[in-house]
């Protein structure tokens, strides 16, 4: 399972009041919120993501408050995955619980930069900088999260499970 | 097996004798909480999972805070789906405005948590209630809504870093000073992932308030929980509000700490954190004397009554300097209450401050008291990130309500002794 896209360069501890205002989110509409997605930040964020990418960051990536809205927003405005040095925690559980893919990795600064090809690889867990070759290996997601992703969220997840479960006892 | 507080709670709420740190446990949750942001979010994903019912009537709460009284038409659709919600499944615990207060305030003061409880919310500052001896923490809205319908969730097991307050502390430095300076040293992801203990000689000197305070902003540097050993003050604050007893669980000696840190607080000063981090701490002494457009004095960081009395003890017979707003907030229509028998709510009008009714207010930038471009502000909330009380150009600091007040009246950073 791999993702591609062009990169969008963050520094450390992105708080969600910087991924989506609290102004905004007075709406849970998934649309809505990647409108808005890092609004005063960077307002072209959210034009620019529609085509793809991937986000690279530094530190603590998502610390603050636990608005599910901020990995929504970011996987609506069209980002595939989010690669970090760290997550705060309450991010890291919302991203895979909406199926937002998020992998941690030792990076340099200057590994990926701004508007880069970059393509990870979700099931080895290698990210590559496509434009000048040059990769990081990040912790690589155990299969039933991969699977989460894939279905997009814990709740497909758990509906695909429990229908998985439902089959095996028709065939028992 | 020697364990912390945070361990023992999660070893009991996992049906297990014990765990230790990296174990991931399913738990059974004795309070599952939302507000008006998270909720929306969660009544869905309950839905989705088709879930027929809550997994207790009792043990779900559902507090509007943020944007309440409904600041705009989306808000009060996003209220109004919770209305809707608590109705259907005959919830006990849906507060609509008039007997709503911000979340963290009133489930304690409503008696709806108890020492050893185990607290879900979703919200980040669920932490709170680690003042109380509890296990809090805060989870997205999709964790939240699968708790409502199960009644259960799963968690890692944290490590914990003890703290340790030493030495005697000086007039008006309070809870809000303590955890801006222990946040200031170990920095925002100091306790990223991990517990955060408080303990030491000085916390006898601390009132309830103090002690919600600190484990409020638990999470301000990255912790999963902040929490301290229950005692007879958690006694004392717990009567009249609730029959439940509660336990009282305390680390044991041997305890495993994966760090312990040590502050002598003695020369401790009255802190400020400056934008746009809650990590920037200086002593106010230090901090330049930035003229001030706005001074907030509420959230569920510092609304209580003791924040109250604070703040009117300093603003008495004093009037807000003229180039600045002061806003207070109550956290709750108790406080609210207490504060106009008390007569606080006089001292506060005749010093020129604008009275809110109980809500988050400006805290988040919801409404109330939102920052326009180039504003300074200074608040007792518990984040200063860029943009957070308003305009991504406006400035937040952050202090107790000591130095609060005293600015107000000052009309820039400064502090009681300048008065």
């Amino acid at each position: 399972m791999k993702v591609k896209g062009s990169a969008f360069k963050f520094g450390d501890h992105i708080d969600t009041d910087l991924i989506i205002p609290a102004r905004f989110l007075n709406v849970s509409d998934k649309d809505e919120l990647a409108k808005n997605c890092f609004a005063d930040l960077r307002p072209e964020f959210a034009d620019k993501a529609k085509s793809g990418g991937v986000i690279v960051a530094g530190e603590n990536f998502g610390c603050g408050s636990s608005r599910e809205h901020a990995p929504i927003a970011i996987k609506a405005a069209g980002i595939g995955c989010v690669v970090a040095r760290s997550f705060a925690r309450i991010f890291y559980r919302n991203a895979f619980n909406i199926g937002l893919p998020i992998l941690e990795a030792t990076m340099e600064q200057d590994f990926i930069a701004e508007g880069d090809p970059v393509s990870v690889d979700l099931t080895s867990g290698e990210v590559r900088n496509e434009a000048n070759g040059k990769t990081v290996q990040a912790m690589p997601l155990p299969p039933f999260m991969r699977e989460m992703v894939e279905c997009g969220g814990l709740v497909p997840y758990i509906k695909k499970q429990k229908m998985k479960s439902e089959v095996n006892d028709i065939h028992k | 097996m020697r364990m912390t507080i945070t361990e023992k709670i999660l070893a009991a709420h996992a049906g297990q004798d014990a765990v230790a740190p990296g174990d991931l446990v399913q738990v059974r949750v004795d309070m599952a909480l939302a507000n008006d942001i998270t909720a929306p979010l969660a009544i869905a994903v309950f839905h989705e999972l088709g879930a027929s019912q809550v997994f207790d009537r009792e043990k779900v709460a559902l507090v509007p805070d943020h944007f309440v009284p409904n600041k705009d038409i989306a808000s009060a659709e996003q209220v109004k789906m919770m209305e809707a919600f608590a109705d259907q499944y005959k919830l006990k615990n849906y507060f609509k405005v008039g007997d709503v207060g911000i979340e963290h305030v009133i489930l304690p003061e409503k008696g709806l948590v108890a020492p050893g409880d185990l607290v879900i919310g979703a919200d980040s500052h669920t932490c709170t209630y680690g003042a109380m001896g509890a296990f809090s923490t805060g989870v997205g809205s999709t964790d939240l809504g699968a708790i409502m319908a199960t009644g259960k969730t799963w968690l890692k097991v944290p490590e914990t870093i003890k703290v340790i307050y030493k030495g005697t502390l000086k007039p008006w430095v309070g809870g809000k000073d303590l955890i801006l300076f222990t946040i200031g040293r170990i920095g925002v992801q100091g306790a990223r992932y991990r517990t955060l203990e408080f303990t030491g000689p000085v916390l006898k000197e601390l009132r309830m308030s103090d002690r919600f305070t600190m484990a409020n902003m638990a999470v301000e540097a990255g912790a999963k929980n902040g929490i301290f050993e229950p005692d007879d003050a958690v006694r004392d604050f717990m009567k009249g509000r609730t029959e439940r007893e509660g336990v009282y669980w305390k680390s044991d000696p041997d305890a495993r700490y994966d760090e312990i840190v040590e502050f002598d607080l003695s020369d401790l000063e009255l802190q400020v954190a400056c934008p746009h981090s809650p990590e920037n701490v200086l002593p106010v002494s230090s901090v330049e004397k930035v003229p001030l457009n706005q001074v907030f004095i509420g959230s569920c960081t510092n609304g209580s009554i003791d924040d109250l009395r604070m703040a009117a003890n300093f603003l008495k017979g004093r009037r807000v300097a003229e180039k600045t707003r002061l806003i207070v907030i109550p956290g709750s229509p108790l406080i609210y209450k207490q504060a106009m028998q008390e007569g606080i709510l006089e001292v506060l009008l005749d010093a020129g401050a604008a009275i809110g009714p109980p809500c988050c207010g400006p805290c988040l930038g919801g409404h109330m008291g939102i920052l326009a471009g180039g504003e300074k502000a200074l608040a007792t909330t518990n984040r200063n990130f860029i943009g957070r009380m308003g305009h991504s150009k406006s400035e937040v600091y952050l202090a107790g309500p000591a130095v609060a007040a005293a600015s107000a009246v000052l009309g820039r950073i400064g502090s009681p002794d300048e008065l």
